[in-house]
């Protein structure tokens, strides 16, 4: 007790005041302040972070997600854990932005390495990581982006006897995988692990994004039966455009954050597509 | 009056879509299956029918003003 109340109040004393860009003022803790609080404590940044918004002080990079986010919505995402599988195009992107958005655990299992292809869309594929691992790319990209956030890597591919124990404990599991079968895979173990999936694809520019709890049908409805389907979809003839890979993640991203805070309005039972070469986008009733 | 639909093909199947997919004339009672054999779609490739944003089916027919979306397999990332 003496601990904790040790690290709140070391918290309290290196707050400060700051205004958002409306005026309104806040309390702020900065990074460099909760490295040291952490150092000096004996205890993870993830824990000053967690401790300094249960006392409604801010750490300073999560600022601009307030009012959209309240402290107790902050700390919901930072207890949380997303396992994101498949590490490239849609991958690399929600990594980037769960990161930065503050979730608090990330698994990320990929087996591949880079390659050159990738460079077209993957934010981790650079002159630097060509045939390196794209699992341990991740990593490094978490910790530089928010040392807060514990980021597990596998560098395995998901496979039936490996999905499940990749993905015990994620409250969300986030498929970004660039094959229809191992999608399915990673649908069947997150069906028995009883946790949702989201699910996105991408062929030129367009793509699309759903939302799957245990209940539901599951990729059966998008895809149809799995032994008649051939690996690769329309994106070996149309490619996979960055600009559509990337807006299809960041929708992956914002169902992420309304599953974790349990809001309404999921793409749950609903799809929704996307088509940039004549900017349509709509939202289509699966059930 | 003839009955019009609104079609749209996405990815590979764009390429069947017909110059006056905004209003193309249809038969009474056609359905998505004559529709797709019409525009020369292959069957293989129509893995997700919509009929005015909701999901829809082989045997489902037509009407004027409808909006029909057809989808191909998509797995990229």
């Amino acid at each position: 007790m003496a601990l904790c109340s040790d690290l709140e109040a070391s918290i309290r004393k290196h707050a400060k005041e700051r205004s958002y860009p409306d005026g309104r003022t806040y309390s702020s803790l900065s990074m460099s302040r909760g490295a040291e609080i952490a150092k000096a404590q004996a205890t993870t940044i993830r824990a000053v972070e967690l401790a300094a918004l249960a006392q409604d002080i801010l750490p300073e990079r999560y600022a601009r997600n307030q009012r959209s986010l309240t402290c107790a919505q902050q700390i919901g995402l930072l207890r949380s854990r997303v396992a994101i599988v498949g590490q490239g195009g849609l991958g690399g992107t929600v990594t980037e932005i769960l990161a930065r958005l503050g979730v608090g655990e990330l698994v990320l299992v990929d087996g591949d390495v880079f390659e050159e292809s990738n460079l077209n869309r993957q934010l981790l594929a650079t002159t630097q990581t060509m045939h390196k691992s794209k699992s341990a790319a991740a990593r490094r990209r978490v910790t530089a982006i928010n040392p807060a956030v514990t980021a597990i890597a596998h560098r395995e591919f998901l496979t039936a006897d490996n999905a499940e124990s990749l993905l015990t404990g994620a409250q969300v599991v986030v498929d970004c995988l660039d094959n229809l079968p191992a999608r399915f895979t990673a649908a069947r173990a997150a069906r028995k692990l009883k946790i949702p999936m989201i699910s996105a694809a991408v062929a030129g520019m367009a793509g699309h994004v759903t939302v799957f709890f245990p209940q539901d049908g599951g990729l059966e409805g998008i895809y149809g039966d799995p032994e008649q389907l051939p690996a690769k979809g329309a994106e070996t003839a149309l490619g996979t455009l960055p600009f559509a890979v990337s807006a299809i993640a960041c929708i992956e991203c914002a169902e992420v954050t309304k599953i974790l805070l349990k809001q309404p309005h999921t793409l749950r039972n609903r799809m929704l597509v996307m088509d940039l070469a004549d900017n349509t986008l709509d939202v289509l009733e699966l059930a | 009056m003839t009955a019009t639909i609104r079609i749209k093909l996405f990815a590979t199947l764009k390429a069947h879509e017909p110059e006056n997919a905004a209003a193309y004339p249809i038969a009474p009672a056609t359905t998505v299956s004559e529709l797709v054999e019409r525009l020369a779609v292959p069957g293989d490739m129509v893995k997700l029918i919509f009929v005015n944003s909701r999901r829809a089916a082989l045997d489902t027919p037509l009407k004027d003003g409808d909006k029909v979306g057809i989808f191909p397999p998509v797995g990229g990332g």
